[in-house]
């Protein structure tokens, strides 16, 4: 579970988050949507401490989030761009994250054999595709049965038979009791996938609820339509 | 301490894999083993090699380390989601483009000295003093490469800052040095003129090479004190203390400012 409150940060005169309240419940898969520049990677970098709140307090499983590096390793991270040492093989930086986080827990090496990833294990990471680094950083994510899964954009760039590989895991992983968070600006996605839904605007959060009821709210069958009769409610 | 091993076990596997570090290494081996089979003996060899040194090793540490930090920002992202803490990230990829690097440097200008010789047991020390100086600077320009770095945010900045500071230390700054010596001319500058160039790594590498070629006397009076200075035990132990404040500080700052830096 997450807790977040009062969370604020500003980058130079940039208000970016202006005081996020949100709570993440267990076994609960909220997307985050929101246009671009809306906060959504900086409120997933807050919770994953890659950038400092100015004000506010944010809990992770029940610890603080506030320099202690520990909780992190209950979180697995899929970041929007997947970049690596140029150098180094799959395997091995697979085996470098294994190497750092040092659990005694079996791995989950399901996306991996999945994605059939051992065809590529000995290339460099410099030379592999867009979409075939987006399947290694799944693969990271996944791989130490995390309780939390931060996945940034998770299909964008991937082929749509991984894709639905990647999602059918997400559901699995969701069915286990898992705390999921999800950006995607694929609505088909998000309504395929969330129980919740966190729409973003300038900062501040304009709607967050249970997907279904506010589909059923709004009388729209689709995600797309039903934000935009939230929008122009809110505008009349 | 596990940690960063690590972190600098894969870093070295990173880069010692890369052409630069090859091409870096090839250069200062073909430009040494050349400056043998031209010029002779290996004093000479070591004149001209510290001219190159001087310029080369802080140009290609900071340039390539404000680039490297730079095109390591998603890893660094995916490492610090992990549970590793940021000054050990920090100086696991600090230490890690050092090493190679003053690796390059060393194996590409030592070699050559191996196979073609010393002429006298006296060069020994000036090859020692060449080489130790080298790495200095390798380890001083990568260091101030990650203060840059972790300045600014924008990687065209920290780039242009990287090589302005480069033209300040190697180039500008001797100028500087210069002007004010011709300004004050009336005036016993040698003790503000030695303080001035233990502020610059440098000059401070370069009188240390110089010194122990016992060409100072060509430098007039002003090489005389700044032989009296520097070849004194207070001297040399003042200028090793000055290079290794210039090899801690900016790391130090840089990794201070690394922990709050926002991603």
């Amino acid at each position: 579970m997450i807790q977040i409150s009062g969370l604020k940060k500003q980058f130079g005169k940039l208000e970016v988050l202006k005081g996020i309240d949100l709570t993440l419940n267990t076994g609960n898969v909220t997307a985050i949507v929101g246009h671009n520049g809306s906060g959504k990677t900086t409120l997933i970098k807050a919770i994953l401490g890659l950038v400092g709140a100015d004000s506010g307090k944010i809990f992770v499983n029940d610890t603080r989030v506030n320099g202690d590096v520990r909780y992190k390793a209950e979180i697995g991270y899929m970041p929007q761009i997947a970049r690596f040492p140029e150098n180094l093989t799959v395997a091995e930086i697979i085996t470098l994250i294994k190497d750092l986080r040092e659990e005694e827990s079996a791995t989950d090496d399901f996306l991996y054999d999945a994605f059939d990833l051992a065809k590529e294990a000995d290339k460099p990471l410099r030379t592999l595709s867009g979409g075939t680094r987006q399947k290694v950083s799944a693969v990271i994510a996944f791989l130490f049965q995390p309780k939390i899964l931060i996945l940034d954009e998770p299909t964008a760039g991937l082929d749509p038979l991984s894709s639905s590989i990647l999602q059918d895991k997400i559901l699995e992983e969701r069915r286990n009791g898992k705390t999921i968070i999800l950006t995607s600006h694929i609505m088909s996605e998000i309504e395929a996938l969330a129980d919740e839904l966190v729409y973003l605007q300038d900062g501040e959060i304009f709607y967050n609820g249970h997907l279904k009821s506010m589909l059923r709210n709004t009388g729209e069958k689709k995600l797309e339509r039903a934000i935009a009769r939230l929008i122009e409610g809110a505008a009349a | 301490m596990k940690a960063l091993r690590k972190i600098i076990k894969y870093e070295l596997q990173n880069i010692l894999r890369s052409k630069w570090i090859l091409i870096y290494t090839l250069f200062f081996f073909l430009l040494t083993d050349s400056l043998f089979r031209f010029g002779g003996s290996s004093g000479k060899v070591v004149l001209s090699l510290m001219n190159v040194i001087l310029l080369i090793i802080p140009l290609v540490s900071v340039v390539f380390g404000v680039m490297y930090l730079y095109n390591s920002r998603e890893y660094i992202e995916l490492m610090l989601s992990q549970p590793l803490k940021r000054r050990t990230l920090f100086l696991g990829l600090y230490i890690g483009l050092t090493l190679p690097l003053t690796l390059g440097f060393l194996i590409g200008s030592g070699l050559p000295f191996l196979v073609h010789g010393v002429d006298i047991v006296a060069h020994q020390a000036i090859v020692f003093m060449l080489l130790l100086s080298g790495i200095f600077l390798t380890i001083i320009f990568v260091a101030l490469a990650f203060l840059i770095s972790t300045v600014h945010e924008d990687r065209v900045k920290g780039l242009g800052t990287a090589i302005i500071s480069w033209l300040l230390f190697a180039i500008i700054y001797d100028g500087l040095i210069l002007m004010i010596t011709y300004m004050f001319i009336d005036y016993p500058l040698e003790k503000p003129v030695i303080a001035l160039t233990l502020l610059n790594p440098i000059d401070l590498a370069r009188i240390l090479i110089m010194l122990k070629l016992d060409i100072a006397a060509l430098m007039g009076y002003t090489g005389a004190v700044f032989e009296k200075f520097f070849a004194g035990s207070l001297g040399l132990f003042i200028s090793f203390l000055s290079l290794i404040l210039w090899s801690t500080l900016p790391i130090w700052i840089g990794s201070r400012m690394f922990e709050r830096k926002d991603f």
